[in-house]
């Protein structure tokens, strides 16, 4: 049903709804909560789910990888690179081991394909570099544990 | 003139340029965090206390940027209009008294820069000086946007400069004069017991179309059709780059200045004392007595005082300007030119027709 509004004769002045919304931004800015996040020294809250900069989790030191291509089978944007080799103990485990963040686009398919937990996606989301060189991550890097998952 | 009236002026004129100067950055930086605040953000606070340097910075990034002059352009129009647009600005403040009068080394010193006979005239003529840098920089920058935003801008100032002139005549016929200091003078009668004859007092309806009609000539929201960003881009200087663009800039600021000064010094009783400042006259005068040696430390206190109340009237409107802005949307092109002929201008007419009537009947 269309309302018609029939505006009053005060109302054709515009002059009282012009201070109405004069009021209204004064209010605004001298009561409302500000949203704005001051980012280095306040952060936002992000849910344990969130999908940041990877690494292998390991156990006393040694990796739970054992370098069974599946992730960058997985892997849409084709960013992880691992050379495969044997231990000692006949057992295999990535020589190389490298992601290159720059192209990653943070899907988490890895994690979901990884049979033996390793790859993982931490919180971190700072990840700006210098040189295009940082942006790719390697083994040593990424067995720093950042994450609790 | 001897030595000392020309001492006297050009120390009247440095204030002047150098408070002028120094109200651009303030206001950007009132207008970025006033505008923030009203918005529910913070603004820039990064730069300095509170982000006050952030002018400062500002200011380094538009000297340092480089100076783009893109190659279709009328480089001569080109390079004259924003000097075109900033020297009317500054110019127009010159007749704006911004205290009483004052003796110094026995001579009667009028503060303000100069005492012309014909004062608000001297403003109208001055201030609409501007719109032909205006027009020059967006015809200049061969651009379709420029030359539609500075056409819009010369339909715009024409049409509200009517009105705006027509109703100050209401004050001009009330105090006799176009001379803003005894304007402002007339002011500090007496219209009611405890109400000070100010302009707003005997004016009102002059006063809300002069107040519209000024946001239409500093092209200020709602009225900043000339720039629409949404519609032209930024109207006549989207080719203008670093300090040329600073200069425009420069420019709005400063005719705001203009228009919150005349605003103040028509309708608000200009320099005179906000009710209850006069209390502080005797206390400000014995400090002076003992920092330093004067005749007549109590005139001094005055002006003073008179500079305080001046300046915190001109704050007021200066931040009117700023609340008005991110308040109002951009009228549209139609409306705007509506309101302009067809309810300014009969208004203010009726005004005068008014105000005619009651002062032959001597109620003011």
């Amino acid at each position: 049903m269309l309302v018609e509004k029939k505006p009053g004769f005060l109302h054709k002045f515009y002059l009282i709804e012009i201070i109405t919304g004069l009021l209204i931004t004064m209010r605004n800015m001298l009561f409302a909560k500000k949203v704005t996040i001051q980012y280095p020294e306040e952060r936002r809250h992000y849910s344990n789910r969130y999908r940041g900069l990877h690494y292998i989790k390991a156990v006393n030191g040694v990796e739970n990888c054992t370098a069974c291509m599946l992730c960058p089978t997985v892997c849409p944007a084709e960013c992880i690179h691992i050379e495969a080799g044997e231990r000692d103990d006949k057992e295999k485990y990535p020589v190389t081991f490298e992601i290159d963040i720059m192209r990653c686009c943070y899907c988490g398919f890895c994690e979901e394909a990884c049979p033996k937990d390793a790859i993982k996606l931490s919180n971190i989301y700072e990840m700006a570099q210098y040189h295009r060189e940082q942006g790719i991550y390697d083994k040593a890097a990424l067995v720093v544990q950042r994450g609790e998952k | 003139m001897e030595n000392t009236d020309w001492i006297i002026m050009g120390a009247k004129v440095a204030l002047i340029v150098l408070v002028l100067l120094q109200v651009v950055p303030m206001m950007v930086w009132i207008e970025r965090r006033g505008s923030a605040l009203m918005q529910n953000r913070l603004g820039p606070n990064r730069v300095g206390p509170l982000g006050l340097f952030q002018s400062l910075a500002d200011v380094v990034k538009f000297i340092a940027k480089e100076d783009m002059v893109p190659d279709h352009v009328n480089k001569f129009y080109f390079w004259m209009a924003p000097a075109v647009v900033l020297i009317p600005a500054f110019m127009t403040l010159a007749v704006v008294p911004f205290a009483g009068d004052i003796e110094i080394l026995g001579r009667l010193v009028h503060m303000q820069v100069a005492d012309l006979n014909v004062g608000v005239l001297y403003i109208f003529s001055i201030a609409s000086l501007g719109v032909y840098g205006i027009i020059m920089a967006g015809w200049s920058s061969n651009n379709k946007y420029s030359l539609l935003g500075s056409l819009r801008s010369s339909a715009q100032m024409i049409s509200y400069e009517l009105s705006m002139g027509l109703s100050i005549i209401g004050i001009v016929m009330v105090f006799g004069s176009v001379n803003l200091r005894e304007i402002v003078i007339g002011q500090g009668a007496e219209l009611l017991p405890y109400i000070p004859k100010w302009g707003i007092f005997i004016q009102p309806v002059g006063f809300i179309i002069f107040l519209a009609s000024v946001y239409a000539e500093t092209n200020r929201l709602p009225f900043d059709l000339p720039e629409g960003e949404s519609e032209i881009v930024a109207g006549y200087h989207l080719e203008y780059g670093s300090m040329k663009f600073a200069l425009f800039f420069m420019a709005e600021y400063i005719n705001m200045v203009t228009a919150s000064a005349l605003l103040t010094s028509l309708f608000f009783g200009g320099y005179l004392l906000l009710p209850g400042m006069g209390y502080l006259v005797a206390p400000i005068s014995s400090i002076i007595t003992k920092i330093i040696e004067v005749p007549n430390p109590l005139e001094w206190a005055r002006i003073i005082l008179e500079m305080v109340s001046f300046t915190l009237k001109v704050s007021f409107f200066m931040w009117l300007f700023v609340w008005v802005r991110w308040t109002l949307p951009r009228f549209r092109y139609d409306q705007l030119m509506d309101l302009g002929w067809k309810v300014f201008l009969p208004l203010s007419l009726g005004n005068i027709v008014v105000t005619g009537v009651l002062i032959y009947y001597k109620v003011i």
